[in-house]
């Protein structure tokens, strides 16, 4: 046992390097995998389905490879966990919603895809906010996960399954989809990292579409370093989506293994601090800008003024696409079908199937973006919202003159309770407030843990944002913070979380 | 119920606009956002993948060649194209739309602002294109139930197929002024419009398949008001003589509602085949809100200049400028040409003169027997399993003298029936005309010596009466001779049968006259030209031997005189008169 | 009020969602006051600001007119609720489109 617990706590890049030295084999780091994700996935919920087959056939092809002597990837090997929001053909694709419960794919998302040959091993797909709309999973159809540092807490959302099976040390690596903040905000409350990259860094071919001139796939780790492995492993131009940038990719990894913010200018954002901000996190943010300054960053505040209006038009644009995308959603192909007895017309199937299958936050969201796209307040509404985009774009690029990066708290509070906000949707809307800036303009964003907020012990996530395609400053930023703070305390940031929960009760027990 | 007026009043008291949106399947190889195969025909749902089937998590990319189409179009429709644009989704609910939304343009069509002239009756109309735009297909349903139509179906099924194949909408603008040509205006529109789209070989254009689908927007007001009615919009209008009904079966029914003082409403109406009537189609109860807003999936359209002029320095020539070479090329009349636009023969005859026939056979064998064929069958003439290459083949057959009119007929009835090329079906049929001299020659002496009183009216100057003869002979060959030849050798026998029963001494001159006649006649119709003597004073000597050369040459039994001329042979006669008749009659 | 509840009902038919009649009283009141937030996208001053639709700056994207393999007969149908004759069954349509 205490082999297999040392098996899950290393780290992606140090898994991958014993299985590449022969040390541990792909199949034994994946049983032990599932084998903690058995202990401790009923407190967790974190995974949605569990293809223990498919990811011991995989690992068995690494070791197969291996042993033929055939070259390896930097991440061959190495368990990861899936957000169910993209298709794979071996396992089922929900979305957190009842509408696909059990639908199986024909196809691989070209994440999935590109996972696969890079000979990550897929251990599942992991719990979501339903169709990606929320922050705290609490809107999944299967139910909510709970988050390792306290199961009475929400993970964050809507990859709230991905970074709780972190978390938890049930994967090293998982993939979230950032929205409106939906990978940092997890990430930040489940203490890991969480990183969105560029709009377009990594494509979206096979990802269901919640808002699709937002959505971006992106890894949530335990480390910076793997985050860069993983950011660099699933980006690069797809020319099945026509939004997919057709550029090198950012040095990311070389950023994570010598991070350096020497000389770096950082902007903190005026406009994301202040009323409603916890004291614990705004207390841990400021203590972490310091520090930067410490490693020779110079550090000034910037003025965003526009960012106040990103939550309004955010919540415009993001259902007005949602609105659509989902439309496709109406039991005439695939997924649930409810009230076809024959008599019904197909409208009404359609409708009684949205009704029973789709919950509350997706309806509301649905009806909002119609309302928003009708004739006679399109103008008002998704018209206006996108000058505010233009605008808060404007920000950024005005920002970005003067320094390399801004910096924010990744979110106002730290995990709030579960059941606190589920029928509050503002409220609930208020845990993206400082990241949806970047998902309006595309830019690149990361989330590193920064402290626990001393009022509750609860980890407080430090946001970097850097300009389009200049996904490498994260790095620098995340791995100088990252390392200085490991260095502080003599351990890594996550393992304050080991044993918390009582996620580790059977474990001990048994030793 | 409201009583339709008559066309005539209807046009004598109201004004007609029209407005005409076409729906065009571009013939690309694939379809317009994925690589999935465009096919006609397939088996339900073989041509589908999870874009166009909009499986969650697929994304669309446009396909270039679909654009490329599009500008070809709009260029060729004097069209400005656009500097950038973009998709929208088009969002209403339906089963065959997999998506539930369309992608579509709205407000940024890629081309706008063109026109077209057609011409009706020899007046000339030019039709205002407002837009072309692109976007793509639904699915199609089948309604599965008692009446088998949407109304009182019990389920439905839907095939995929078509889903996603790139669909270019071309929209005019009201057309006014067209009185009571208005129907035939609509009908010349989609017509020209359908040889020009053919033409750039970005579509095949064909109706019945729905590759070209039509929606006509009609309006009437009061002659003279100088105002335009509400228009309603008929859809469901497949093929060109439907169009032309569509809008003349709308300007009398509205002018039934307005006669009655009643408004016409705004509304989508059906075209029924069968009545020629249009019905009231969807309510607009729930006004349609189709939420249009820029595809987010996919990137603006950008078509540099030097692209746009690329196309259109490779655009083909177009059906006006290529009618009006054809006609002078083929010597053809107008009534000719209209003749063979309205049955679509125009490509085919051209291919027909391009694989070697005479223009003018060509137009025949299209014009008539062909057509008639395809009428029987309820085809077009394009459809037909005939070939313009077997076309010509059969016609140089008959120009060869191979076949006679009764046999090509036949030959082309076996082509049809899938016997295989025209020589094929020749040695198949055994329909190869009789050439061997001495069989018809046998055959003609038959008919002479068993038709003696007929014989006796030849000899006699009665040259007409040869005609019996001739269906003897062609009876006794069982048709497989060529007529004008067996009339020919009849009259050449008769003739020689005279000239040797004839001696200078004998006084009278009445053979000779008969002779003249008979061989008068010969080179009038047929391929030789027979030379005698013109005038009586010629005659005593010399011309009996001249006579008698010729047709010793040919019928080896009659005695050969000196020092004769040969008759002069014109391969290319007979054209008197054949000229302006088919070759069947 | 920013919406009525019949806006709101009149929004649930065009989003083909058959709500209940308590839904659509929750709902309303939950929209009226999200509309109402979202609206202060209405107080920025963007006169002559283009909007973005986009974050991506791409224009011209293509793909060539090349064939790819359509999915496989067995998957297409596996995952419908009804299939009959090789294709999808689906209730009977009421209106014509």
């Amino acid at each position: 046992m205490a082999a297999a617990d040392e098996l899950t706590t290393m780290t992606a890049a140090e898994m991958a390097a014993a299985v590449a030295a022969g040390e541990v084999s792909a199949v034994e780091l994946t049983r032990a995998h599932l084998d903690r994700i058995e202990l401790t996935d009923v407190k967790v919920r974190a995974f949605l389905h569990v293809g223990a087959e498919p990811a011991l056939a995989a690992a068995r092809s690494v070791d197969e490879r291996r042993a033929a002597g055939r070259p390896l990837g930097p991440l061959a090997g190495v368990p990861l966990a899936l957000k169910d929001v993209f298709t794979t053909t071996d396992m089922p694709t929900t979305c957190g919603s009842k509408i696909l419960a059990g639908w199986q794919p024909p196809y691989d998302a070209t994440l999935t895809r590109r996972l696969r040959d890079a000979g990550v091993v897929i251990l599942g797909k992991t719990n979501m906010d339903e169709f990606a709309m929320g922050s705290s999973t609490e809107n999944s159809a299967f139910g909510p996960s709970r988050n390792p540092w306290d199961l009475n807490l929400v993970p964050g959302g809507s990859s709230g399954g991905s970074a709780a099976a972190v978390a938890a040390y049930q994967a090293p690596l998982a993939i979230g989809t950032d929205t409106g903040g939906s990978i940092r905000q997890p990430g930040a409350v489940c203490g890991i990292v969480g990183v969105k990259p560029t709009y377009g860094g990594s494509s979206r071919f096979g990802l269901v579409a919640f808002a699709s001139s937002l959505d971006t796939p992106g890894p949530l780790t335990r480390t910076v370093l793997d985050a860069a492995l993983l950011h660099e492993a699933i980006s690069g131009h797809d020319p099945n989506d026509s939004t997919s940038l057709d550029a090198p990719v950012p040095p990311v990894v070389a950023a994570a293994r010598n991070p350096d913010v020497a000389g770096l200018r950082v902007g903190v954002v005026a406009e994301l601090s202040g009323d409603g901000y916890a004291p614990g996190v705004l207390t841990r943010f400021n203590e972490t800008v310091e520090l930067l300054e410490t490693l020779g960053a110079k550090v000034t505040e910037v003025s965003c003024p526009h960012f106040t209006y990103a939550l309004p038009a955010y919540y415009l644009i993001a259902p007005s696409e949602c609105s659509s995308n989902l439309a496709r959603f109406d039991a005439m192909r695939y997924g649930l079908r409810i009230g076809d007895d024959g008599v019904a017309s197909a409208e009404e199937v359609m409708s009684l199937t949205r009704a029973t299958g789709f919950g509350a936050e997706v309806k509301r969201r649905i009806m909002l973006g119609t309302y928003a796209l009708s004739s006679g307040y399109y103008d008002a509404y998704y018209g206006k919202a996108q000058q505010v985009r233009t605008l808060i774009i404007r920000d950024f690029e005005a920002a970005f003159e003067q320094v390399d990066v801004l910096v924010s708290p990744t979110t106002p509070t730290t995990a709030f309770p579960i059941g606190e906000r589920a029928d509050d949707p503002m409220a609930m809307y208020l845990a993206d407030l400082c990241t949806i800036p970047s998902d309006l303009a595309g830019n690149a964003a990361i989330s590193v843990p920064c402290g626990l907020a001393p009022e509750n012990g609860l980890p407080v996530g430090f946001q970097v944002m850097a300009p389009v395609l200049a996904d490498d400053r994260l790095y620098r930023v995340a791995g100088a913070v990252e390392a200085a703070l490991d260095a502080r305390r003599g351990a890594s940031f996550l393992a304050q979380a080991r044993g918390l929960a009582g996620l580790d009760e059977t474990a001990e027990a048994g030793r | 119920m409201t009583v339709t007026v008559p066309y005539d009043l209807a046009v004598a008291r109201y004004e007609p606009v029209i407005g005409l949106e076409t729906h065009v399947e571009l013939g690309t190889l694939t379809k317009m956002f994925c690589g999935s195969p465009v096919t006609f025909g397939a088996e339900p749902n073989s041509a589908v993948c999870p874009v166009c089937l909009g499986l969650p998590g697929s994304l669309p990319v446009i396909n270039k060649t679909a654009i490329e189409y599009t500008i070809r179009i709009g260029l060729a429709l004097n069209c400005s194209i656009a500097t950038w644009c973009r998709f929208a989704r088009k969002n209403y609910f339906y089963p065959d739309m997999p998506k539930n939304f369309q992608i579509s343009q709205y407000d940024e069509p890629l081309c706008t602002d063109g026109f077209l002239n057609i011409e009706v009756d020899g007046q000339e109309f030019t039709i205002g294109i407002e837009r072309v735009h692109l976007e793509e297909d639904t699915g199609k349903s089948q309604h599965v139930g008692t009446t088998g139509r949407i109304h009182g179906a019990d389920y439905s099924l839907v095939d995929y197929n078509r889903a996603g194949i790139p669909l270019v909408e071309i929209v005019t603008r009201p057309v006014p002024g067209t009185g009571a040509l208005a129907p035939a205006v609509a009908k010349a529109y989609v017509s020209e419009l359908r040889d020009l789209l053919r033409s750039l070989a970005v579509s095949d254009v064909r109706m019945e398949q729905g590759s070209l689908r039509c929606d006509v927007n009609t309006s009437i007001a009061p002659a003279g008001s100088g105002e335009w009615g509400t228009r309603t919009e008929t859809k469901n209008v497949n093929s060109l003589r439907s169009v032309e009904r569509a809008v003349r079966s709308e300007i009398e029914r509205q002018a039934g509602v307005l006669d009655e003082g009643g408004r016409v409403i705004q509304e989508t109406r059906h075209f029924h085949e069968e009545t020629g009537k249009t019905t009231s189609g969807r309510s607009k109860e729930e006004a349609q809100d189709y939420r249009y807003f820029p595809e987010p999936d996919l990137v603006p359209v950008a078509p540099s200049r030097e692209w746009v002029q690329e196309i259109r320095a490779a655009l083909p020539e177009l059906p006006a400028a290529r009618r009006v070479r054809l006609q002078a090329e083929w010597g053809l009349s107008d009534l000719d040409m209209t003749a063979l636009r309205n049955v679509d023969a125009l490509d085919l005859v051209a291919e027909t003169v391009a694989a070697g026939a005479a223009p003018d056979q060509a137009r025949n064998w299209w014009l008539t027997e062909l057509s008639r064929h395809a009428n029987d069958t309820g085809a077009e003439l394009a459809d037909l399993a005939i070939t313009a290459e077997d076309v010509a083949a059969v016609i140089a057959l008959v120009a060869a003298g191979q076949l006679n009119n009764k046999l090509a007929r036949q030959v082309v009835d076996g082509v049809l029936a899938g016997e295989g090329s025209p020589a094929e079906v020749v040695a198949a049929r055994g329909l190869a005309v009789v050439t061997d001299t001495s069989v018809l020659s046998a055959a003609v002496d038959d008919a002479i010596a068993a038709n003696p009183d007929i014989a006796a009216k030849i000899a006699d100057g009665k040259v007409a009466a040869a005609g019996a003869l001739v269906g003897a002979v062609m009876k006794a060959t069982k048709g497989q001779a060529d007529a004008a030849s067996v009339r020919q050798l009849i009259l050449e026998r008769c003739a020689a049968n005279l000239a040797a029963a004839w001696s200078p001494a004998g006084g009278t001159s009445r053979p000779l006259t008969t002779l003249r006649r008979i061989l008068s006649d010969l080179s009038a119709v047929c391929r030789r030209t027979y030379v005698f003597p013109q005038s009586k004073r010629d005659l005593p000597a010399v011309e009996s031997a001249k006579v008698a050369q010729f047709f010793t040459e040919r019928y080896p039994d009659f005695g050969v005189p000196r020092r004769c001329r040969s008759p002069t042979v014109v391969t290319s006669g007979c054209k008197t008169q054949r000229r302006g008749r088919s070759p069947l009659e | 009020m920013s919406i009525t509840r019949d806006e709101v009902a009149h929004l649930a038919k065009l989003s083909r969602l058959a709500l209940t009649e308590d839904e659509l009283d929750h709902f309303a009141g939950q929209l009226d006051v999200i509309i109402g937030a979202v609206a202060r996208v209405q107080e920025v001053a963007a006169a002559g600001i283009p909007p973005t639709t986009h974050a991506a700056n791409l224009e011209n994207v293509y793909r060539d007119d090349v064939i790819a393999p359509p999915l496989d007969a067995d998957l297409v149908l596996s995952q419908a609720p009804a299939a009959q004759a090789a294709r999808f069954r689906v209730p009977r349509i009421l209106t014509e489109e």
